[in-house]
Order: structure tokens, then C-alpha cells, then sequence
């Protein structure tokens, strides 16, 4: 083909197979209809679509602008306590409003603990539920489950917090409080006055609120694992959990530890259910039966009552700290998760 | 009525890949004039270029003159003007799934805001009918949904869709290749009537739906056009060597 | 545990027989796998078993406080008996309404954006990052920002502020689900439309929005249903009222916020209004999200049955 001239230099003008004749007589043979006229008459509307694009971007880049006006008036708004303390801010310990001394390393411990532990009870749960559904479950059953896991995700945390308070309280009190000091005593993390308010009652309920949305994802992804991978497991004669071990788990490893990371970021945030059971004492506590308190609760127990400029710049640098911890632990997250399911929206609510 | 087409050293590409190179032709109005080749010759490429539809890709982009009936469709008017006044009928029967049957049909003129609705009903059942519909769903044009039909009947209610705005020129880009040859032949019928009315180019993989509906031919390989002529003349004495060995089997 | 049950099961040693070897493997690997399979059936009746103890606890304490006073009367003063939640309900009714009408048009557009504007940008990629990172943003950050921003210039708590810090953790939410719709939509229903010569915004509004309106329907209930339940964004923005109040410009009831209020006071009347309060909430929630599944379901183009 290349050794040829090039080829429209081969090929002559086409020849038409109609006279001309015939050509113009179709053309001036009736006039244009009235559809014909009206979508002549129709304009470009090249303005419009212009604007239509414009708009949506700028509502597009409304979320960077969220973002950044949140950083941004955090940031101002906690100058003062910024200048005052610097760094020694999150490690310093005291919280004594009156005389002006703010320390938050009370509450980063205890939001640490609360949603580490948390995060102990809840992972392997997690992983029970994703299992038992995407692997084990009756086909007739994966449905009913699956719903009823994310019913737990719509459970506001005002709810838990009372179902807390008035359930799960008085248990730890009377019964799991006791149980774990006879038989777990030695270890000496249950120690002190017991009263069902603390850090451990705070994380079986973050716990339980986590749940849904580490199981969920977790589940997403193991369903994005190719069935030839388990298939390949399977045919080499492996039992069902060395499928799931080696199918399934090794394949998923990366998206799993990202949805136990955005647990996390859920578990670092969450309000209102443990401000109501954590018993809200800005001190280091030393046993999981005393009370603490963690960044988001002091924030929502004190803001409103905070007097004096400095306290409120307090507040908030506590809250900016929990925007960017949360921002990050958010982001490396999302990319593991990403990483496992090709960038396929994962929902959350 | 249709108008003629004139193509003048047209040239597309899709990102870095040269997908049609120089192409010069001159399609004749109120007749069918088909496009062969082998897949990934260019030919869809070149339908899409004649409506800018080709556009509608970031990647992609062309150079040239598309001269339709008056108006030089890449400098006299934008690409919505020119594809109001070209009808398409794609690979795969697309009605619009939320749509009732006589909604897809009159969604070109709707859509582009025209509200007569005397004409509305006029045009529906002008179109159903040019597109050999009308008597299998003349009695539930507003309650069945367009996607509810089966897939010829699809591919008809596109093409009776394509033909209700009175285009100049209807490009049809496979039509049939994704029906069963009943429905197939019962499209072929329709072009051959629709050519009447308006300018058709169709591309097709099908030699012999080329030889049974278009009067003109053009052969297409990798991006160039290798011979365009009478379709009888392709299919019985070639010019080309390349179109022979294509139409008589020999292709790689 | 799994190296425990190892240990035990497998005294093989490299001087066994490969048979024997192979026989205790063998009870080994099925213990192991009847051991996990009993674990992650377990763990799901765990997880169901809180589920079914706070909605049955929440059904009988919220349902035996349940009258007709909690729809129609405001609080009552501390020590009297009665008073219920109207103001409540209302005032949760006017935040959501204002959070919606903020939040749900952006964020259709800026999903509206992502999927038929901005496919294989990097532009749309940091829209889409930053908005599942936003999603995981504290509510309570959300509350102290519009507090900074809104409360803090017009000198008092409103229902507008509650509004705005409602209908920002609702974008990201409705970006991404509306996103994820309308790219189920087929491309070639879009090329029909542009090929019509309907101009893009126009294909975009009643071609692509329409076709996957029931999908962004459901995803814009989903996340209304997650804002109604939010607390730690109202506290110092809508605040709360133990009255009625009707202006978008002064502090507002809302719902969560009141059982919150109540559910810590030493009262066991107003315990015992928390408990109804809660139980109206989660079943307002619960039929939404139902509805959701039920549409959802459904799939997303009504054609395809």
C-alpha cells in the first residue's frame, strides 16, 4: 500500500448516477415545512450552554470553597489561643477555664482511647458481618441483613446516646462492670469507682455506631474481588475459609484497612452519643471505668456556655485539630479504598 | 427535501490517531448512498463528522469542508443548527427510556422548544408512518414507554424520531446490525422509500444491504477513502484493487 | 486464635507418614473452617442483636409516651406535667426544608457537573475526592464554622445558621450520589439527544437529570434522612426554642436537639418525652430510607422493567 501513489490521485471525480435534472426538480419541489422553519430559526445557544457549564462548575467548586471557608474561619477564629499556647496546646494537661490555662491533651487521650477501642470491638464484627454476607449467607437471607445493617447506620447518634443512657448504662454498671473486674481485674485496667458513665461505656457504644459503616464498605469491597479469584482458591481444593483467606481477604487487604480507617474518622468525630455517656471530666483518665472527655464532646458541652475570648479560641482550635485529623485520616482512607474498587463511589449514610 | 453534500479534504482525529485522512467526496441529495469498510476504517467516524456529532468527544477533532446543500457546516453555523437539520439513527435503537412513544418521536422538536400542538399530532403521525410504525402502536402512543417496544420496532421509532424534524440529510451509522433480519428488511424497505424525501447515507458493514438500498457506494480503509463510484460499478467491476479484494471476500 | 487452634491440631512432624500428615491436615482445615464459619455467623448475630435491642427498647418506652398532647403542645415549664413536641417538629420541618432548598440544587449541579462535564478531568477528580473527604468531616466542625460564620456576624443564634450548617453536610452526599446516577445512564441516550440538536444543557436537564431522577431522588432522600437526625450541627446555630417560632432569623426547636435536651435533665417526665421524641424521628427516618429501598430497587430507568 505504502509503494502506491497516494490513492486520491487514483480515484477519478465520483460520477453521480442521477442527472442533474432530476437534482433540481427534487430540491424546488415543495417549500420547507413549518418544523423545517422553525428549527432554522432556532439559535446556537451557545450562550446558554456556556452559562448551563458555568453554573455547574461553580457548583462544583462550591465544595472546595466549603472546605476552605471552614479551614479558613477556623483558622482566624482560633488566633488567639493559636498565639497564646503554640504547639504545647495538645500536650499540655488543664482545663481550668476561670484562671485561663487550656491544655487539650485530656481530650485528644480520650478520643484516642474511645475510638481505638472502639475500633477493637467493632473491626472484627465488621468483618464477621461482610463475611457471613458476601461468602456464607443464604441467598435468601443477604438481602434482610444487609438492610438491617445499614438501618443501624440510620439510627441518629442523639438516639443512641439515650438508648445509652438509659440501657446500656445501668448494664455496665450492674453487670458488665462487675464481670470484667472479677475476671479481667488482673489487668488492671478496670480499676476505680464504677459508675456506668466512662471511656469503656462511650466505646462499646461508638462501636456500635461504626459498625454498619466499616461492615458496609467492607462488604463492597470483598464483592469487588473477581469470583475467578475465589474459583482458583476453590479448585485447588481449599476449604472455604482458605477461599476466603487467600481469595478473598489477601485481595481485599488494602480496601479493608481503608474502611477501618474511615470507621476511624467516624469514631473521632462522633458527638452526641458519647458526650452523653463519657462522663465529661477534662482529666487523663488511668482506668476505662473513669470518666474522659474527647474533642468533639468539650466542644459541644462548652461552647455555648464559653465565656471570655480566649476559652472560645480554645474551643475552637480544638475543633480545627479535629477538621484536619479527621480531613486526613479521610484521605488516605479514601485513596485505600479507591485503590481496591477502581474509584467506584462508595455510599455513605 | 434533501439537499447535496459536498466533502472537501476532510480530516478527523480521535486524540494523537489519524482516523480519517482527506477525504473528498460529493453525496448526491435524495438518495441513499452507503459507506463499506472494514470496522475501524473510518467510515462511522466519517458520518459523525457530517452531523459534528464527531465533536461531542473531547479527544477528538477535525479539519476540512462539509459543504451541506448553502451552508458550510464548520463555518456558517454551530453544531446544534447543523444537527437540527440532520437527522441520525445510530447502532443501537436509543429511544429515550422515560419517554412515551409520541414523546420520543416529536423529543427533537419538544426539546428544541416548539409547541404547535396541531402540528405535534400532525407530525407523529407523519413520521410513525414514514417509518412503517404507525399501525403496530397507533393505539398506545402515549401509554407505552419507548423502551417497552421490541428492538426493531426500537430501531423505527429512531428513525421515525430522526425523520419529525424534516432534516435535509438522515445518516444512518449501522442501522440494522444490531436486529434480526426481519426487522432488518423491513429497514431496508423504509430507506428505500425515505430516500425519496430526503439525503441518506448509511454505513454498513453488509455488502449486499449496500448493493439492495444505496445507489452510490464508497469503499473505506484505514482512514482513506479508496474508491467511491455507482454502487453497481463497486460491486461489478471495481476500479480499485483493494475493493475487489473487499467485496469478493479476499480481506484479511 | 487461629495459631492456637493450630497448635493444637497439628502435632505433625516431618517423621510422619505423609498419609497420617495429610488426614490431620485435612481435620485441621475443616475445624478451622466450621471455627469461622460459626465466628462470622456469630458476629452477625451480634450486630443484629443491638439493632433489634434499641429499636424494641425505643418502640415500648416511646410508644407507651406517645399521645396526642406530643403533636400539638410546646414544652411545659420544669415540674408541670404534659407538653410535648410540636414546636419541635415544626421547627426540624423549616431547618430541613431551608437545608434542602440550599443544598440540594449544588449539589445536583456540581454531580451534574462531574458526570456529563467533567469526565477525565483532574478537575472533577479533586471535586470528587474533596467531596467523599468532606463527607467524613465532624458535624460538630460543621456546627462551630457557620457558628464563626453566620451566628457570630448576625449576633444570635437563628434557623437560617441551623439551615446552612445542615445543607453543607448534605452537598457531598448529593454530589456523589447524583454523580454515580447519572453515569448509569447510557451514553447513547445522550447522543440521541445531541444528535437531535438539543443544545447540551438542555440534553443534560431532561435527557440525562430525567432519566436518573428516580436514583437522585432516592439519594437526595438518603441524605435528608441523615441531616434529620444530626444534632451537633444545631447546637450553637439553630440552637433551640421552648416555643414556637416561626422567623428564619431567631433561634428554632428542632427535634434532635430537644431530645438531647431532655434525655440529659434529671427529669423522668421529660425522660419519658425524649423517649417519644426519638421514636417519632427514627420512624420519620425509617420510612424514608424504606421508601428509598423500595424505589431504589426498582432500578433507575422506569423502561427497563
Amino acid at each position: 500500500m505504502t509503494s502506491e501513489p497516494t490513492p486520491q490521485t487514483l480515484i477519478p471525480a465520483p460520477q453521480l448516477q442521477i442527472s442533474p435534472e432530476k437534482l433540481t426538480s427534487a430540491r424546488s419541489e415543495s417549500e420547507p415545512s413549518a418544523v423545517r422553519l422553525f428549527l432554522n430559526s432556532r439559535g446556537s445557544s451557545g450562550l446558554a450552554d456556556q452559562g448551563f457549564a458555568a453554573l455547574m462548575l461553580l457548583c462544583a467548586c462550591s465544595i472546595f470553597a466549603i472546605v476552605g471557608f471552614i479551614f479558613v474561619i477556623l483558622v482566624l477564629r482560633s488566633r488567639l489561643s493559636l498565639a497564646q499556647f503554640g504547639s504545647h496546646f495538645f500536650t499540655h494537661t488543664g482545663w481550668d477555664p476561670v484562671s485561663g490555662d487550656f491544655g487539650a491533651f485530656p481530650f485528644i487521650y480520650g478520643t484516642l482511647v474511645s475510638s481505638l477501642l472502639a475500633l477493637l470491638i467493632a473491626v472484627p464484627l465488621a468483618l464477621g458481618v461482610a463475611i457471613f454476607i458476601t461468602e456464607l449467607c443464604p441467598r435468601r437471607l443477604k438481602a434482610p441483613i444487609s438492610f438491617l445493617t445499614e438501618l443501624l447506620a440510620a439510627i441518629p447518634s442523639v438516639v443512641y446516646g439515650l438508648w445509652a443512657v438509659f440501657v446500656l448504662v445501668p448494664i455496665m454498671r450492674d453487670q458488665l462492670g462487675p464481670f470484667l473486674v472479677k475476671y479481667l481485674g488482673w489487668t488492671h485496667l478496670f480499676e476505680g469507682a464504677n459508675f456506668g458513665v466512662g471511656l469503656l461505656t462511650a466505646s462499646i457504644i461508638l462501636a456500635i455506631m461504626i459498625l454498619p459503616i466499616i461492615s458496609s464498605l467492607t462488604r463492597d469491597i470483598m464483592q469487588a474481588v473477581p469470583n475467578s479469584q475465589r474459583e482458583a482458591v476453590l479448585a485447588l481444593g481449599a476449604t472455604r475459609w482458605e477461599m476466603i483467606r487467600i481469595g478473598v481477604l489477601r485481595n481485599s487487604r488494602i480496601g479493608i484497612v481503608g474502611a477501618v480507617m474511615l470507621g476511624l474518622g467516624r469514631a473521632l468525630g462522633e458527638t452526641m452519643a458519647v458526650t452523653m455517656v463519657i462522663g465529661n471530666h477534662p482529666e487523663v483518665p488511668h482506668s476505662l471505668f473513669a470518666p474522659g472527655y474527647t474533642l468533639a464532646s468539650v466542644i459541644a458541652n462548652e461552647f455555648s456556655e464559653a465565656t471570655g475570648d480566649l476559652y472560645l479560641s480554645a474551643l475552637i482550635e480544638i475543633g480545627l485539630a479535629l477538621f484536619l485529623v479527621t480531613i486526613v485520616v479521610n484521605a488516605i482512607a479514601r485513596l485505600m479504598v479507591w485503590a481496591v474498587t477502581r474509584g467506584a463511589p462508595a455510599r455513605i449514610s | 427535501m434533501g439537499v447535496d453534500i459536498l466533502v472537501e479534504s476532510l480530516n478527523a482525529w480521535y486524540g494523537t490517531t489519524h482516523t480519517l485522512q482527506d477525504i473528498n467526496l460529493r453525496i448526491p441529495a435524495n438518495h441513499a448512498t452507503a459507506l463499506i469498510g472494514p470496522s475501524g476504517c473510518g467510515k462511522s467516524t466519517f458520518v459523525r463528522c457530517l452531523n459534528r456529532m464527531h465533536e461531542t468527544n473531547p479527544d477528538a477533532r477535525a479539519t476540512g469542508m462539509v459543504r451541506m446543500g448553502e451552508i458550510d457546516i464548520y463555518k456558517d453555523a454551530s453544531p446544534v443548527e447543523i444537527r437540527r437539520r440532520v437527522g441520525m439513527v445510530f447502532q443501537r435503537p436509543n429511544p429515550f427510556p422515560t419517554m412515551s412513544i409520541y414523546d420520543n418521536v416529536i423529543s427533537g422538536l419538544k426539546l428544541n422548544g416548539f409547541r404547535n400542538r396541531r402540528i405535534l399530532d400532525e407530525t407523529v403521525e407523519r413520521s410513525l408512518k414514514q417509518a412503517a410504525l404507525w399501525e403496530e402502536v397507533k393505539d398506545d402512543l402515549k401509554k407505552k414507554s419507548g423502551a417497552s417496544l421490541s428492538g426493531g420496532q426500537q430501531q423505527r421509532l429512531c428513525i421515525a424520531r430522526a425523520v419529525a424534524v424534516d432534516p435535509e440529510v438522515l445518516l444512518m451509522d449501522e442501522p440494522a446490525s444490531a436486529l434480526d433480519p426481519v426487522s432488518t428488511s423491513k429497514i431496508e424497505d423504509l430507506i428505500f422509500h425515505l430516500k425519496a424525501q430526503y439525503t441518506i447515507v448509511i454505513v454498513t458493514h453488509n455488502m449486499q444491504q449496500a448493493a439492495r438500498v444505496a445507489e452510490n457506494t464508497g469503499f473505506f480503509l484505514s482512514g482513506k477513502m479508496v474508491e467511491f463510484d455507482s454502487t453497481h460499478k463497486i460491486f461489478t467491476n471495481p476500479r480499485d484493487k483493494r475493493t475487489e479484494d473487499y467485496i469478493t471476500g479476499r480481506f484479511g | 486464635m487461629t495459631s492456637a487452634s493450630v497448635t493444637n491440631t497439628t502435632p505433625a512432624t516431618p517423621q510422619r507418614p505423609p498419609l497420617r500428615h495429610s488426614r490431620s491436615n485435612g481435620m485441621r482445615r475443616s475445624f478451622m473452617d466450621a471455627f469461622v464459619v460459626g465466628l462470622a455467623t456469630l458476629a452477625t448475630l451480634l450486630v443484629i442483636a443491638p439493632l433489634v435491642a434499641i429499636l424494641g427498647y425505643l418502640l415500648y418506652k416511646g410508644a407507651s409516651s406517645l399521645n396526642l398532647a406530643f403533636f400539638t403542645h410546646i414544652p411545659a415549664p420544669v415540674g408541670e406535667p404534659g407538653g410535648g413536641m410540636a414546636n419541635s417538629i415544626v421547627g426540624s420541618g423549616i431547618v430541613l426544608l431551608l437545608a434542602s432548598f440550599m443544598g440540594v440544587p449544588v449539589g445536583i449541579a456540581a454531580g451534574v457537573y462531574l458526570a456529563e462535564f467533567g469526565r477525565g478531568k483532574a478537575l472533577a477528580a479533586a471535586v470528587r475526592f474533596t467531596a467523599d473527604v468532606l463527607n467524613g468531616v465532624p458535624s460538630i466542625v460543621m456546627g462551630i464554622s457557620v457558628y464563626a460564620l453566620v451566628v457570630l456576624k448576625q449576633k444570635h443564634f437563628s434557623a437560617l445558621a441551623g439551615g446552612i450548617a445542615l445543607a453543607i453536610m448534605m452537598v457531598p452526599t448529593i454530589t456523589r450520589t447524583t454523580e454515580e446516577m447519572l453515569l448509569i445512564v447510557p451514553n447513547a441516550v445522550r447522543e440521541a439527544a445531541l444528535g437531535l440538536g438539543v443544545p447540551k444543557w438542555r440534553t443534560a436537564l431532561s435527557i440525562s437529570l430525567r432519566t436518573a431522577s428516580p436514583g437522585i431522588i432516592t439519594g437526595c432522600m438518603l441524605a435528608f434522612a441523615r441531616v434529620a437526625g444530626e444534632t451537633a450541627p444545631l447546637l450553637f446555630t439553630a440552637f433551640g426554642n421552648q416555643f414556637w417560632n416561626f422567623h428564619l432569623n431567631e433561634p428554632i426547636a428542632a427535634l434532635p436537639l430537644q431530645i438531647f435536651i431532655y434525655a440529659i435533665s434529671p427529669y423522668d417526665e421529660w425522660h419519658r418525652l425524649a423517649w417519644a421524641g426519638a421514636l417519632v424521628l427514627i420512624l420519620l427516618i425509617m420510612v424514608s430510607v424504606t421508601l428509598v429501598r423500595i424505589f431504589a430497587g426498582r432500578g433507575i430507568l422506569k423502561g427497563n422493567s
